[in-house]
């Protein structure tokens, strides 16, 4: 537990770490933070967007730094994220309707994806030197393609080319949204590509770890014992492979970042809904409470998952519970 | 491949231990330096001649671009031809002269971005893992928090609040990249490091009362440039695949021909539902080749730091020659004797 609670106290500091990070970036900007963003916002300032920049920010500018800092804590106490300053609603209410979306498509797809690559690397690993190996230069290939570039070459060949799969957006805009199996067939069908995408861009980095694990894992003396003593193969993968993924396992929460990070921008390719496409908006609008938000967000979701992640670890090496 | 050279170099270089006559260690020796020097795997071949066929690339790109790429004076969304290898865009740009002039800035800041996060980590993990003590559980959780905060999404918040002229500033982005790639070379070298700290070679440092920085430059360090190396293609191929992807999103400036530019014109025209797969395409076949290039080159790397992995430097007729089973048997690593 005591390696838990540890984990624990390493993602409270990074959250820290993460918002006292959104509240200096505009303090950092030469001048008055208010002063920037309306000037980088010609045009298109009403005393509300002031307003929002200043809840935002935490300011009465009136006050000083520290002052300014416990108010932002409180208005993130409230769930107050500010206000967009496109959507001209609250950005915690914005990104309540994009997160699910966002979650469920990387989410599945990272699984699907740890699922499969683990497997083909136990397998690659078991049978190394063969013409198997042949698959390891073309998924280093795979792996440095960016995913949006991937995702683009997907929606143009299964997407508009053959027709195999529904373009741009998450359900058909024939049907209701709502919980019913319309619906929910409609959000699985569209869904498709641009999890392949992920799944496939993301998948190479699984099976060269897993492939690289079992090819020393199957060097162990545990191993030559279970062959010699006859056990059959499937069984001797299967307690190799076990041994195998630990590592793969420890690493979920150090690549979830960069997966989350290519995904994201796999949803702006395939015009998703989630927040990778909301990410484009802010950012080309200089939407700063709204590109603050979604960073605080991304970050504390993928905080949450490694969490998770590390707790399974945990559960499956009884060696590393006692230290930490 | 001079980092693998310069390794093999060093790490063999101060180890005379058997008392063998003059020249027949010196003939060893060639012998053995030769072997590691020229790459004999395929796959680190490929490497090599991918990643030098880019470096090239990138010095000679905007010399060699028939065009200017900014220039809109061709016909519009015209298909590959002679006149136009790749094409042009919506515009009436040049998309081959582009590709070129892209390439400087791409790889420039990758290389840039990657050898700041280098030194970064090297300086911070090598340190934590010769001090250890509070020094190390202070720098390991800096780099844990690195760590975990997502990349890219940070990436984009620092580079939007950049003041617009250093958001064309190759070496400001560059810099502002590496501050999110340092962490897992960090980490790595802080275990290296630790396992280093306790040799004897070290111990014998210490005891004969050399300076701590001399004995981390001159006995750490050049035990860890395989890893370094490792580390530094590795955080290289990040860098660029971050440095694109800002380009694509449009954070950086748009004005700047790299190949995410590219991609970022190319979405904003819609050039994959127009079936313009000339514009597009070419930049992400470069971006993949790059990456393929570098992580070769770390397959060489790796598989020099860890024997095991080498499986590929058995080619078939060496296995034939020494009857030795093509299926690898469990438990046993083939040892090849030499040729008599």
């Amino acid at each position: 537990m005591l390696a838990i609670a540890r984990r624990i106290g390493l993602y409270v500091l990074t959250a820290w770490v993460a918002i006292t990070v959104n509240f200096v970036l505009p303090h950092l900007m030469p001048g008055n933070p208010i002063d920037q963003l309306v000037g980088k916002l010609t045009g298109r300032v009403t005393p509300q967007i002031v307003h929002a920049i200043e809840l935002q920010f935490g300011v009465g500018l009136h006050q000083g730094l520290v002052a300014q800092y416990v108010r932002y804590w409180e208005q993130l106490f409230h769930g107050n994220l500010g206000t967009s300053i496109t959507l001209s609603a609250p950005v915690s209410t914005v990104l309540g309707q994009t997160v699910p979306w966002t979650i469920g498509l990387i989410g599945i797809s990272t699984i699907v994806s740890f699922v499969l690559g683990t497997i083909v690397g136990t397998l690659l690993g078991w049978r190394r030197g063969t013409v198997l190996d042949a698959v390891l230069p073309i998924s280093t290939f795979f792996q440095a393609v960016p995913y949006f570039f991937f995702g683009t070459v997907l929606l143009l060949v299964f997407g508009s080319h053959l027709g195999w799969f529904p373009i741009l957006g998450a359900y058909s805009p024939n049907v209701t949204v709502g919980w019913h199996w319309a619906f929910v067939a409609s959000v699985l069908r569209y869904g498709q590509l641009p999890a392949l995408t992920v799944v496939l861009s993301s998948i190479a980095g699984w099976i060269m770890g897993m492939r690289n694990m079992m090819v020393t894992t199957v060097g162990e003396d545990f191993v030559l014992m279970a062959v010699a003593k006859g056990l059959p193969k499937r069984k001797v993968i299967a307690y190799a492979a076990r041994n195998a993924v630990l590592p793969s396992i420890a690493n979920i929460s150090l690549a979830l970042g960069l997966l989350v990070s290519g995904a994201l921008l796999v949803e702006l390719v395939f015009n998703y809904p989630g927040v990778g496409d909301l990410l484009l908006q802010a950012v080309e609008n200089e939407d700063y409470p709204l590109l603050q938000g979604i960073f605080l967000v991304i970050t504390f979701t993928v905080l949450a998952a490694n969490l998770i992640a590390d707790v399974i670890y945990l559960a499956l090496d009884p060696r590393i519970r006692g230290e930490a | 491949m001079s980092a693998i050279t310069e390794t093999t170099a060093r790490q063999e270089g101060p180890l005379p231990e058997t008392p063998e006559t003059p020249a027949l260690a010196r003939e060893d020796t060639a012998r053995r330096h030769r072997a590691l020097v020229l790459p004999r795997s395929p796959k680190v071949i490929l490497g090599v001649v991918i990643v030098g066929i880019f470096v090239i690339l990138m010095v000679v790109g905007p010399w060699v671009a028939p065009y200017s790429p900014s220039s809109t004076q061709f016909a519009a969304s015209l298909h590959p031809s002679a006149a136009h290898w790749l094409g042009t865009t919506v515009l009436g740009q040049d998309i081959f002269s582009q590709l070129l002039v892209g390439a400087r800035a791409t790889l420039i800041v990758g290389f840039v971005a990657g050898l700041i996060a280098t030194v970064l980590s090297t300086v911070i993990g090598v340190t934590a893992g010769y001090i250890g003590g509070p020094t190390d559980d202070g720098l390991s959780l800096v780099s844990n928090v690195f760590l975990a905060i997502p990349g890219l999404p940070l990436l984009i918040v620092v580079e939007s609040y950049l003041p617009a002229h250093d958001q064309s500033n190759s070496f400001i982005i560059g810099a502002v990249i590496a501050l999110t790639g340092w962490a897992w070379g960090a980490r790595v070298l802080r275990a290296l490091t630790m396992s280093l700290r306790n040799r004897d070679f070290v111990e014998a440092a210490r005891i004969i009362g050399e300076r701590r920085a001399r004995i981390i430059f001159s006995e750490v360090v050049p035990n860890l440039l395989a890893v370094l190396a490792s580390s530094f293609l590795f955080t290289m191929l990040y860098c660029i695949g971050a440095y694109v992807a800002l380009a694509y999103i449009g954070v950086t400036s748009t004005a700047v021909w790299n190949w995410g530019t590219m991609l970022y014109w190319a979405q904003a025209n819609n050039a994959a539902l127009a079936n313009q797969w000339w514009w597009f395409v070419p930049p992400g076949i470069c971006i993949a080749l790059v990456g393929m290039g570098l992580a070769l080159l770390n397959f060489g790397i790796d598989e020099f730091i860890n024997p095991r992995l080498r499986a590929a430097g058995l080619t078939r007729k060496v296995v034939r020659r020494s009857r030795l089973s093509n299926r690898p048997r469990l438990g046993l690593t083939p040892v090849l004797g030499r040729p008599a």
